[in-house]
């Protein structure tokens, strides 16, 4: 392997990676919060995908700005998350909450096989894509190579801001204080009047908001199969899993730890592709069953 | 006890009639009688309170362990080839125990998706082994020295598949029923009793796993040697999540739950391919919602299935 194809791999890895992060970011969050593990994540990344290239199909029509264009991939994200967020919140989750823990990953997983339906009679089997916007932001010369603004600046951008505003909004914000007090223990937080039913929903959303986010900023880049969605639930798990469920910070570790050995891979050894990122988190979980960067817990009898 | 046993006659009976009557009946009831096996693989680990949306890996590893030997010694016994791919799979259910019994819940489900997962692409991807997509072709092997036509081969697969299910399913339920069973039930209700009692949980639970895995692995092995073909869709999410669906749907506190959960999911399978073409998973997933609302316990639990516990027979 030569030192330009590393380079390639590297620059690939490093949006890849911020995409991964931005979905893993959502699946995290919630479980913290609601110690739930949304297994129909991955078809939010899916509809967040599918619904930008379709508004970015028809914002085309009327020869839109570059900034309009850029625009309809969080718009996107925003209309699905939400939507789809809290129906599955105010719908179903809600009314499993105090059940045995293995119920609402059953629910999720029968919303996520409804929702992969669901993709298919919208939007057909045929690929979707919306790459206008990616020639639109021009290239850039580094290292003797070029790349694509959209994919070396804008998503690894994109994957940053999020972390360091959540960061902000967990720690600085009221709302966001409040959240982490539900992580930190639901039956004190709810006795000291925070409303643990309010926040579960914010929480939700915001994840369901950022896994959609994943999917549209994938869109211009990658083409969208049905299928996607199962991928990107189990790729995310990986990372949250070799993060330690729960842990942001860790979480953008694992994500460029995996997305980067994940291109290189591409490059290397093609048909070992899918199997890189399991195998980092089947040895991190050998030697660290909780996670990289899981906290030990106390053990409640 | 006398009513079950009527009943279960009563349907091997029907199957078989019914089988041997209507040539197209054949091939679905010995498919879902695989599919039973393997709900009923899901069910041992439903009863730990475990859920793995993976186990069709171990249909699709005792497949292809099927596959491979029937190219390389084309002469061997359908029985051999079925033994060897249960062997197979109860070989890995064993090394991968290991790893993942160590984990519940969330990460036991998800553990078991992601390593089923990657056999999947790898079945699909690596073209030159496993034939990618298109998958492998076994050409209908002799069934204890004898060599069958096709409507002799069904007839007689048929039979085995239901000697296999009967033996099984009387097995597995004395297992529930034994001090083992009974101790993997306790990994549900309280892991740490358990451990006072001075029972080790993680041997309890990975020697259901084992088990467990064996089961889907047996349903996979006649799968493939009566459909004379594996292919990667043997061990694809979906069908991992089929096993679950029949599993809670059937009910974990009898073996009957699971035959119970796959005679109603293979009659809506038939409903939904005649009028519902390209909404199954939505089907399935909308019914699961229903199911846990409303009925947690299933088939087994609306019928009072139970299995008796030792402590009500020495009361």
């Amino acid at each position: 392997m030569n030192l330009d194809l590393l380079v390639l791999a590297l620059a690939d890895g490093l949006s890849y990676a911020g995409l991964l992060f931005l979905v893993a970011l959502g699946l995290t969050l919630i479980f913290g919060v609601m110690g739930i593990l949304n297994v129909a994540h991955g078809s939010l990344y899916a509809f967040g995908g599918y619904t930008a290239a379709s508004l970015s199909g028809i914002a085309i029509q009327w020869d839109p700005s570059t900034v309009l264009l850029l625009a309809c991939l969080p718009a996107a994200a925003i209309v699905v998350g939400v939507i789809l967020g809290a129906a599955l919140e105010i719908g179903l989750l809600r009314r499993v909450q105090r059940g045995d823990a293995v119920v609402p990953l059953l629910i999720t997983f029968a919303a996520f096989m409804i929702f992969e339906d669901l993709q298919k009679l919208l939007w057909g089997t045929s690929p979707y894509s919306a790459p206008e916007v990616v020639t639109r932001l021009g290239t850039i010369d580094v290292a003797g190579g070029t790349f694509n603004c959209y994919q070396l600046l804008l998503i690894p951008g994109v994957a940053l801001a999020a972390y360091v505003l959540l960061e902000f909004f967990l720690k600085r914000t009221n709302l966001g204080k409040q959240v982490t007090a539900v992580t930190h223990n639901r039956e004190v937080a709810t006795a000291l009047g925070i409303n643990a039913k309010r926040i579960g929903l914010v929480t939700f959303v915001l994840g369901a908001v950022l896994g959609a986010l994943g999917g549209a900023l994938a869109a211009p880049t990658t083409s969208l199969l049905p299928g996607v969605g199962t991928d990107t639930i189990v790729l995310s798990f990986a990372v949250v899993a070799t993060a330690g469920l729960g842990q942001i910070t860790g979480a953008l570790i694992a994500a460029l730890l995996i997305g980067l050995a994940r291109s290189v891979a591409v490059y290397m050894a093609p048909e070992l592709e899918v199997v890189v990122p399991y195998l980092i988190m089947v040895i991190v979980l050998l030697v660290r069953p909780n996670g990289l960067f899981a906290i030990a817990q106390a053990r409640k009898i | 006890m006398m009513m079950i046993r009527i009943g279960i006659a009563v349907a091997v009976a029907a199957c078989l009639a019914l089988g041997l009557a209507v040539p197209w009946i054949k091939t679905t009831v010995i498919v879902g009688v695989c599919y039973a096996l393997a709900a009923l693989g899901v069910t041992v680990l439903l009863r730990a309170g475990q859920i793995s949306f993976g186990h069709a890996m171990y249909a699709i590893i005792a497949g292809y362990t099927v596959g491979f030997l029937a190219r390389a010694f084309p002469q061997l016994d359908g029985l051999v080839l079925i033994f060897a791919g249960t062997l197979s799979s109860l070989l890995a259910g064993a090394v991968i125990g290991l790893f993942v019994v160590r984990y519940r819940g969330i990460f036991f489900g998800m553990l078991n998706l992601a390593i089923s997962m990657v056999l999947y692409s790898l079945a699909s991807k690596l073209f030159d082994i496993t034939g990618g997509s298109d998958g492998l072709r076994i050409t209908r092997p002799a069934l204890l020295g004898y060599e069958f036509e096709r409507a002799g081969f069904e007839s007689a697969m048929l039979v085995l598949t239901l000697v296999c299910a009967l033996v099984l399913g009387w097995w597995v339920q004395r297992y529930f029923k034994s001090a083992a069973g009974e101790a993997l039930a306790g990994v549900k209700t309280n892991e740490t009793r358990l451990e006072y009692l001075g029972l080790s949980t993680y041997r309890i639970l990975w020697n259901g796993y084992v088990l467990s895995a064996g089961l889907v692995g047996l349903s996979g092995s006649l799968f493939a040697v009566v459909q004379g073909l594996v292919t990667p869709e043997l061990g694809y999410w979906l069908r991992s999540g089929e096993f679950v669906f029949i599993a809670i749907l059937g009910g974990a506190s009898h073996v009957l739950g699971a035959f119970l959960g796959t005679f109603v999911f293979e009659c809506v399978r038939l409903v939904a391919a005649a009028f519902l073409t390209g909404v199954w998973q939505m089907l399935l997933g909308i019914t699961l919602i229903v199911v846990i609302l409303t009925a947690p316990s299933g088939i087994a639990g609306l019928l009072r299935l139970h299995t008796i516990r030792v402590a009500r027979q020495t009361a």
